[in-house]
């Protein structure tokens, strides 16, 4: 406790809040500066102990739990918050580095917390950070997208909410973050959970990913791929882990996922279809719950956040060279930026886990830890969805980006040519660490959680299985390769549902409940107005002819009388002398009469 | 650019390369018969290119699935939600 400790993602706000204040050529030092000390205070951590705990009212709130789990978790974050922000060097506006930063921190502020208070707070940060990513793209239908990504996820927060204030109220004051009774769930459990896998994109709660990664900007998705469904395995491996309905979940995911990439035409989407399919293991592998399982999970997204940050930045720098990002308008290019390819390519044999790339010794240990608890199914559907993974990622997005038939208009083919260095850096960071992780299994192993799981992957008879499934897998998709041809249509998914529901609602409530109101309006007119009319005329008429009759009849008999009296006034001083005395010398008559 | 004349020669040389390409996926399968399957899982693993068969079909499987599930009516016009 005596340790000197400083939250990381304390670095990543107060250099959010700099950024603006430092011109010239300082700004691009300290944009590689602020992630880089993110990533030093992270490395030189205490490994273990409790941090930050801070009284607020009746709480005590702890920012900083410092354990195996999540100092793996923080170290890969802000390792790829360095890799992102070095990509995204060329950007010169300021807001964009904020949102990023402000997002990383979110997600850094949710792995270390050891509440569900600083929980909230951090993962709304996350939502309200990075919706900006997408915003900032600019183009008509990105303010929407980004509305619809927001509204999920205060969705979910609010789930997550309930959840916890639930729980709260169950065990007599209870906030701690902390592994969840999943043997005997109650409510607040499942609400607990539904909050976590709607950020982990679960169908049916997935449908905001695609969505908004696709639409957002080029450096935006690769730090959006890498945090929020990260974050949220990082939760479930802590509270939710052997929660048995996440393993047939983390299937369902993997395949799902599977399938719409094969339909998809969108570069990008179809990157964003595979993070579901790829977190859909990482979900399995916390439904599984064993040690070896957690830790396949929590190694799994190590590797996934790396080679998906170098596939969309692999993707996002055709996107920038060229503007386009369909499959329908590329093709060809290995001619024009073939340094972007070879990036892509490890990316993608790194996902398909191909020996000495780094899924090969992630993705088989959580296929490994389903084999030894004998779900059986579960591992051998994972399998399948491995050979899709290979199908598309490693085969389909290199082929018909940079082979297959060139789709590109003459515009698209003399913009087309390899990032700036920048970028091509960044890549070339993250292509290393794919291969390193792949060859040399101790550096990633030695950081997991559980210590005491040996797991050797290079054995002959794995070897010879994986390779038997990727190249015949590569067999297939040569033999069928016209059917896997992109078609210039979008694939419609359960975001439909909300999408045309609203659409629905604003029908409803343009149309019946607006007839509803000019009928209202209407019969108002007629049964109300008219009556109205009616008995205001009579009153009216009334007022006129009776109650003005009397009024008008006292004021007509007083002006006939002044009248008179004006006809005895002729305003000269003698007659009113005149009437004066003799109304007093009548008066003195009429007392001396009486 | 290197990159672009390696990929160019075999491009230029793409029957023996496809050939080459058979010639190790059969290998492959021969190899495994030879595989020590102590760490095989169940027992179906045991026949020989078990999994070159698994990989194959379920590549056909993912490809003819997905296909025949877009065309059911999912993959529609691409400004279906423009109003």
């Amino acid at each position: 406790m005596n340790d000197f400790w400083l939250h990381p993602a304390l670095i990543l706000i107060i250099g959010s809040f700099l950024l603006p204040l430092i011109k010239g050529p300082a700004k691009k030092t300290f944009l590689l500066l602020v992630p880089i000390l993110a990533f030093l205070d992270v490395f030189m951590m205490p490994k273990e102990g409790i941090f930050g705990v801070v009284q607020f009212m009746d709480w005590q709130l702890t920012f900083g739990r410092v354990d195996g789990l999540s100092l793996v978790f923080a170290y890969i974050m802000t390792l790829m918050c360095c890799i992102g922000t070095l990509y995204g060097l060329h950007v010169e506006e300021d807001a964009q580095h904020i949102a990023a930063w402000l997002y990383v921190a979110g997600s850094l502020g949710v792995i270390f917390c050891g509440d569900y208070l600083v929980l909230f707070l951090f993962w709304e940060l996350m939502a309200f950070a990075s919706v900006f990513l997408v915003w900032f793209r600019r183009r008509p239908e990105s303010l929407a997208t980004g509305y619809r990504y927001l509204l999920v996820h205060a969705f979910g927060g609010i789930i997550l909410l309930a959840g916890f204030v639930l729980r709260y109220q169950a065990t007599g004051g209870d906030l701690s973050f902390g592994h969840l009774d999943v043997e005997s769930p109650a409510l607040y459990t499942y609400l607990i959970m539904i909050g976590f896998i709607l950020n982990a994109a679960v169908p049916p709660l997935h449908a905001w990913l695609p969505d908004a990664y696709g639409e957002a900007t080029v450096t935006g998705a690769v730090f959006m791929c890498a945090f929020t469904t990260k974050t949220a395995i990082y939760t479930l491996a802590r509270a939710c882990a052997g929660m048995d309905i996440l393993v047939p979940l983390g299937v369902c995911m993997a395949l799902y996922g599977v399938v719409y990439a094969v339909l998809e035409n969108d570069s990008r989407r179809l990157l964003a279809y595979h993070i579901i399919s790829q977190v859909g293991y990482m979900v399995a592998g916390c439904g599984i719950g064993t040690a070896m399982a957690i830790n396949g999970a929590v190694a799994h997204a190590f590797a996934h956040i790396l080679y998906k940050g170098l596939l969309f930045m692999g993707c996002g720098s055709v996107l920038h060279m060229t503007g386009k990002s369909k499959f329908t308008e590329l093709g060809g290019l290995y001619k024009k930026m073939p340094r972007t390819f070879v990036f892509t390519l490890i990316g993608g044999l790194s996902i398909s886990a191909f020996p000495l790339f780094s899924g090969f010794v992630s993705k088989s240990m959580i296929v490994a830890a389903a084999f030894s608890e004998h779900i059986l199914w579960a591992a051998f559907l994972l399998t399948l969805a491995s050979a899709g993974t290979f199908l598309h990622t490693g085969l389909k997005v290199p082929y018909f980006i940079w082979f297959g038939k060139n789709n590109c208009s003459q515009e698209t083919w003399d913009k087309a040519a390899d990032p700036p260095w920048n970028m091509q850096a960044a890549m070339g960071i993250a292509a290393f660490l794919c291969i390193f992780i792949g060859c040399y299994t101790p550096y990633l192993y030695n950081m997991l959680p559980n210590k005491e799981v040996v797991y050797h992957p290079y054995t002959a008879y794995h070897l010879s299985e994986s390779m038997q499934i990727l190249l015949f897998t590569a067999f297939g998709f040569f033999l069928l390769i016209k059917k896997l041809a992109p078609e210039p249509k979008i694939s419609i998914d359960l975001d439909w549902f909300y999408r045309m529901g609203a659409r629905k609602f604003m029908w409803l409530v343009r149309k019946p409940i607006q007839t509803i109101d000019n009928a209202w309006g209407e019969g108002y007119k007629v049964m109300g107005l008219t009556p109205l009319m009616t008995v205001s005329r009579f009153w009216s008429w009334f007022d006129w002819h009776a109650i003005d009759g009397v009024v008008d009849g006292i004021a007509r008999s007083v002006r006939s009388v002044g009248g008179s009296v004006r006809r005895l006034q002729s305003g000269q001083v003698q007659y009113n002398l005149y009437y004066a005395v003799s109304f007093v010398a009548l008066m003195l008559v009429a007392y001396v009469l009486c | 650019m290197n990159i672009v004349k390696l990929i160019d020669f075999f491009r230029d040389r793409l029957p023996t390369v496809i050939k080459f390409c058979y010639g190790v996926l059969a290998l492959l399968v021969v190899i495994d018969i030879f595989v020590d399957k102590e760490h095989a899982h169940t027992a179906i693993e045991h026949l020989p290119g078990f999994w070159s068969v698994f990989g194959f079909i379920a590549c056909a499987l993912i490809i003819i699935i997905s296909k025949w599930y877009g065309h059911l009516g999912i993959m529609t016009r691409e400004d279906y939600y423009d109003e």
